[in-house]
């Protein structure tokens, strides 16, 4: 997320780097004008290339697997123009131009229906999930008690490291027909709930299993933000009087909000992927008709139907929908003089 | 850390001097909470807490029960009367679930150090500013952190390169992270430059550089990242399910799916055992939940030491 803003901050530090060359000789002599300081002309590249060959080596194997399955990856999207068979390949298989658009505009229910589903989930994702984090930290952060805090923070971080599988079935145990609820509401003599499978309930309970998962740990960026206000701001205002409830509002927000618009943003081009694994585990219990979302869409699609230019399509059009999110959001973001995620 | 002062919040010469001054402990900056407050916040964290610790209690519990109570309660227990250890014996048995443990930590550990690897070997190179392509290279990756190339396009990289159905299919794919390896290059960076100068005019070599000084002194981040991969690898669900179909191969997050969440019937046969009477399906199902968290748990408390220090410094500066 940062890594783009660093992406800026290394290249200032690059040339800090070439700035200073003459004193870390041959690593840093790179840049605009780095190399023999003495004439302050750049080697030419194949010389650099012959100096640097062990740094290109070391990076090899790894940059072989981002640009593979990254980039090369990206190049399979062709296939959202063909009427790709598998037999015949991306090489052989026909041409069809924007045909398997047309599911986009010819108003196919299912994809109607996995659309429809996809914005209510990250409607609720925005509304109930994303300030979960930010309250918790809040609240944690106000705690007097160093471990006290710790504490609850270990347990809290806790299901982030679980799976979806595990989540779901943990889920299933305690909400589930024979699950615990049920059988202490059977062993009252009170009606069991229907919450597993019951289609009105789905969101509900995706919300819930979001929150359960990640609140805890997606509150650690807010503390590290929190840590790092400055204290005497507080003191100072403490000294004039503020309650407890001014210095969070006038101070705390505050200097949460860079950190918040910069993850609205993320949270933005990511909105058309509303979690995969979470959906696709639960569409037996409840049905394709509330829990089909443009990414299983694709899967059951492609995968499994075989309609491999469709999916695909449908995936590129997904793709490039939340590209062109961030990038708004994020010149929004400057507009209004804040920050943002990168600066272009 | 916490300086504990006291400030006088009334002032002495005001109009109001005979009121008795308010005085509240004031702990960096901000006021103490008065006892509703503390009342409210203790209540919420309590219950926060319990709904995180109950299920693993219930789990652990349920698969420790002895049959008849598993019966008896209709699926969940929440205290056992008794203990019974059979649900484990079955599933390590050598049936699919011991098969499935088998291979998801021989794609745990091969994966992680394969990951690590390459995530260290390419962050120390993107670290080396001002090298031949560095630069080039650093803008690919993190340029490759923006997008995701998707589902299907993935699925015929993998086709292509002949992974169906192995176990590197499940490993090669996620083995570096473009996120892992920003964080450990933003380590590498701030190595000091006198060390690294001061073993070349000795005459060390990039390689030396990189394992003599880069690596031990990068340790506590080295560790988070390659927990951190572990952990992946260990919960991996999405590769698993899109590129293995051959259920022999199956990793234990498909077969958790199958027998647990699907609710698929464990048989004496899938078990590979030859018993008359099964311990009852829930006791089953929450025996494989527990050994597929308890290795979680176990690198937890080692992972929670770290994060603090490895995962912060490299995800909140920038």
């Amino acid at each position: 997320m940062t890594a783009v803003k660093e992406s800026a901050a290394s290249r200032r530090a690059a040339s800090d780097g070439s700035a200073r060359g003459s004193s870390d000789g041959s690593s840093d002599g790179g840049g605009d004008n780095g190399g023999s300081p003495s004439t302050r002309r750049p080697l030419p590249w194949w010389k650099r290339l012959a100096r640097d060959r062990a740094v290109l080596l070391l990076a090899l194997p790894g940059m072989a697997v981002i640009v593979v399955f990254q980039y090369l990856a990206l190049g399979g999207n062709v296939i959202a123009f063909q009427d790709y068979q598998p037999y015949l390949g991306v090489e052989r298989s026909l041409w069809v131009g924007f045909e398997n658009f047309q599911i986009l505009f010819s108003g196919d229910p299912e994809f109607l229906a996995a659309l429809r589903n996809t914005l209510i989930i990250t409607l609720l994702q925005t509304v109930f999930v994303f300030p979960a984090p930010i309250i918790l930290a809040l609240l944690l952060h106000s705690l007097v008690s160093n471990r006290v805090r710790q504490w609850v923070q270990s347990i809290l971080y806790l299901p982030h490291f679980l799976s979806w599988v595990i989540v779901v079935a943990v889920f299933q145990q305690i909400l589930g027909g024979a699950g615990l609820i049920n059988n202490f509401l059977r062993s009252h003599g009170w009606e069991p709930l229907d919450i597993i499978g019951n289609s009105d309930a789905f969101y509900a309970l995706l919300t819930s299993q979001v929150i359960w998962k990640d609140t805890g740990w997606a509150t650690i960026l807010f503390l590290a933000v929190l840590a790092g206000i400055d204290k005497s701001l507080y003191e100072a205002s403490a000294v004039d009087g503020a309650s407890r409830w001014r210095q969070t509002w006038h101070i705390t927000l505050p200097g949460m909000r860079p950190i918040i618009i910069m993850l609205l943003i993320l949270k933005l081009g990511d909105s058309l992927s509303v979690g995969f694994e979470q959906l696709i585990l639960q569409q037996q219990a409840v049905g394709l008709g509330v829990s089909d979302v443009l990414d299983t869409y694709v899967y059951n699609q492609g995968v499994l139907g075989g309609f491999w230019g469709v999916a695909a399509a449908v995936g590129l059009v997904k793709g490039l929908i939340g590209l062109v999110l961030v990038l708004v959001a994020n010149k929004t973001a400057h507009a209004f003089g804040e920050e943002g995620v990168y600066r272009a | 850390m916490s300086t504990t002062t006291t400030v006088e919040r009334s002032r002495t010469t005001g109009p109001n001097d005979r009121r008795r001054p308010r005085t509240r402990p004031v702990v960096d900056g901000v006021a103490m909470p008065g006892p509703l407050e503390r009342t409210v916040k203790g209540v919420v964290l309590t219950i926060a807490c319990a709904l995180v610790i109950l299920p693993f209690v219930g789990i652990i519990s349920t698969s420790l029960a002895t049959p008849e109570q598993v019966t008896e309660a209709g699926g969940f227990v929440l205290l056992p009367t008794g203990i019974d250890l059979s649900a484990y014996q079955m599933i390590f048995a050598g049936g699919v679930v011991t098969q499935a443990l088998w291979i998801s930590f021989l794609v745990t550990a091969i994966g992680t150090a394969l990951s690590l690897a390459l995530t260290t070997t390419l962050g120390w190179a993107l670290s080396r500013k001002g090298a031949f392509g560095v630069r080039a290279m650093l803008l690919l990756v993190l340029i490759s952190l923006l997008f995701n190339p998707g589902i299907i396009p993935s699925y015929l990289v993998v086709q292509r390169l002949g992974l169906l159905d192995t176990l590197w299919a499940l490993i090669i794919p996620t083995s570096v992270s473009a996120f892992n390896v920003v964080v450990v290059r933003a380590f590498f960076v701030q190595l000091p430059n006198e060390v690294i100068d001061a073993a070349r005019i000795d005459g060390a070599t990039e390689w030396q550089l990189f394992w003599r000084i880069g690596l031990p002194l990068s340790k506590p981040v080295l560790a988070v990242v390659g927990l951190f991969y572990g952990v992946g690898y260990w919960n991996a669900f999405f590769n698993a399910l899109l590129y293995m179909s051959d259920a022999s191969k199956w990793p234990l997050q498909l077969v958790l799916r199958t027998y647990v969440v699907d609710g698929a019937q464990l048989g004496s046969q899938d078990l590979g055992i030859d018993a008359a009477s099964l311990p009852p399906q829930t006791s089953l199902q929450m025996a494989i939940l527990v050994v597929s968290i308890v290795p979680v748990l176990l690198v937890y408390p080692f992972l929670q030491r770290h994060f603090a220090k490895g995962m912060l410094t490299g995800a909140v500066k920038g």
